[in-house]
């Protein structure tokens, strides 16, 4: 493509316009309520780690993280588990109501959270498993699961069909196949696939905050208490929001190469 | 497209992914169908009412009010972000490092918890101390958060700065997938740069485009935390979106089935425009 040799003015005035507001946290984070307060500076005058210090001090803070990258670890584990057979399925077979079941699918990925709080709740207390890991990590397959069935299909549906005849005249046990074969063939899809699932996980907060009391609340959930508590308290939430950003970013370098097929669903051409 | 067998196993390897949406899908939107229509009393003792839930909620003002509002957020940011998304990715380098560099870059808003995308905008429009309200005080626009207008143009611009990144990565993997020599077809036909995009790369970018509006108009639809967290809804009424309305139903007035019957109105708009979107997306990836 021979446009590609210019360079273009417009990327690069939109990843400042993405990047002040991400700017402007990060200094607010190095900053003392004191400095945010009095007048506005464009970087640090007086810059300190204070609030990254309260946090990594304070068990009710630093918690918070490791139950968000727990909740968000089981959701993308199980969300994968079930999401690639049910892939394969989609791709490989046809069976009775398959394109109806597929759309089926689909449909909870368009469901607000809001609507399913209440019975969330009420599922999840009659199981006695309010404030577990688990409850957040289920809750959150509604919509992790439809999309992960739908990047894995179209990853899946690239491998030929051969492959599979092939290995079956080579004595391979389907399960066999599963691992040997078609899971390090897929192994650029399931990233992106686990990339996506862990994106829309990690940003979730209304159901994630509704069934959590303390023991697997999420950073989200007890920064919006905060907020609501110390209005003034901005220095420390904003180096609680920089700290949020981080298991995202070293996620998205990993998987760079592969995130352009992921979104279109897997789909090459 | 590719030859498929028939075969019970696919029943088995299913019943996983079943299962999970059996608990984390159909059994609470089955629960959500039961309060719409009955009445209940301290949340378990429940008594069939009919409609009745439907009507109030259809005969009510705010409801309505919510309805139009999201509609009309729905309708704003499609409306800036898919363009503005089409023509950052038409301007992205293909290859390289810089390319790289670039999606790492352009994705960054995407990983942001809403809560934390709430509260950075919040505190750029913070009076005195924000740089957006700061720098457009400084420039002589009167920017009051009191004002719906100003607001609005706030949420869009946040909702803009969140998701437009998603319709451009969308974009630009939809152009990967053009072959050069298209783009070779078209120099030698001495085609202008809007020729190009109008006969070659926008005609590809359909299944993608289709994808992203779809994707925009549900998390758009059901805007809850950032916006929550921006404004609480305000001044006035004038922010109090659709989730909003539900939650201050279902959680804080705790009417289950007036709540119930909201969500299942809510839930049949976004299933019928999801349907139409599903079956142009089914043909188009058909056609491809």
């Amino acid at each position: 493509m021979s446009s590609n040799k210019k360079i273009f003015v417009a990327p690069i005035i939109y990843v400042l316009f993405i990047l002040i507001p991400i700017y402007w946290l990060l200094i607010m984070s190095f900053k003392t309520n004191a400095e945010i307060g009095g007048s506005l500076t464009l970087y640090p005058h007086q810059p300190t780690l204070d609030n990254y210090l309260v946090i990594f001090s304070d068990k009710s803070w630093y918690m918070g993280y490791v139950n968000a990258i727990i909740n968000v670890l089981i959701n993308v584990s199980l969300s994968l588990i079930v999401a690639i057979p049910a892939a394969y399925s989609f791709s490989r077979y046809s069976f009775f109501g398959d394109r109806g079941l597929f759309f089926g699918f689909l449909t909870f990925r368009m469901m607000a959270p809001a609507i399913l709080l209440i019975p969330m709740v009420q599922i999840f207390s009659s199981l006695e498993l309010i404030d577990t890991h688990i409850a957040v990590a289920l809750t959150h397959c509604f919509f992790n699961v439809p999309i992960a069935i739908w990047i894995l299909e179209g990853f899946i549906s690239s491998v030929p069909k051969e492959i599979d005849e092939m290995s079956k005249i080579d004595g391979y046990s389907f399960i066999k196949y599963f691992y040997k074969i078609l899971i390090p063939q897929i192994s650029p899809g399931i990233a992106v696939t686990a990339f996506f699932c862990f994106l829309f996980s990690w940003v979730e907060i209304l159901l994630s905050n509704a069934l959590t009391v303390v023991n697997a609340k999420p950073i989200g959930a007890i920064m919006s208490r905060v907020s609501s508590i110390f209005v003034a308290n901005i220095s420390i939430l904003s180096a609680a929001g920089i700290l949020t950003l981080i298991p995202g970013v070293i996620f998205v370098i990993f998987v760079r190469k592969h995130l352009a097929r992921g979104f279109s669903m897997g789909r090459v051409g | 497209m590719m030859r498929k067998s028939k075969d019970k196993i696919a029943y088995l390897l299913l019943s996983p992914a079943l299962l999970v949406m059996l608990i984390s899908g159909v059994i609470p939107m089955s629960m959500i169908l039961y309060y719409s229509v009955h009445d209940s009393f301290y949340g378990n003792n429940f008594i069939w009412v009919g409609m009745s839930w439907f009507q109030q909620v259809l005969s009510s003002a705010e409801f309505y009010g919510a309805f139009f509002r999201s509609i009309g957020f729905s309708a704003l940011i499609i409306s800036i972000e898919i363009p503005l998304g089409i023509y950052i990715a038409l301007r992205l380098p293909q290859k390289g490092f810089l390319s790289n560099l670039y999606i790492v870059l352009i994705s960054l808003p995407l990983l942001i918890p809403s809560i934390v995308v709430g509260h950075i905008w919040k505190f750029l429009t913070l009076p005195e101390i924000g740089l957006i309200s700061t720098s457009l005080e400084y420039l002589g626009v009167n920017y009051d958060m009191n004002d719906p207008i100003i607001v609005w143009i706030t949420l869009a611009l946040m909702d803009s700065w969140h998701w437009t990144s998603l319709v451009v990565l969308l974009c630009f993997a939809g152009l990967k997938n053009i072959p050069d020599a298209y783009y070779q077809a078209a120099i030698v036909d001495g085609a202008s740069g809007w020729s190009v995009f109008k006969n070659i790369q926008l005609p590809k970018l359909k299944l993608v485009l289709l994808i992203a509006v779809l994707l925009r108009f549900i998390d758009s639809f059901i805007i809850y935390t950032e916006a929550y967290v921006l404004t609480r809804g305000g001044p006035g009424v004038s922010t109090t979106f659709l989730s909003h309305e539900l939650v201050q139903t279902a959680t804080i007035q705790f009417d289950l089935g007036e709540g119930g019957a909201m969500s299942v109105i809510y839930s049949l708009v976004v299933l019928c425009v999801s349907w139409v979107f599903f079956s142009l997306i089914v043909r188009k990836n058909n056609e491809q």
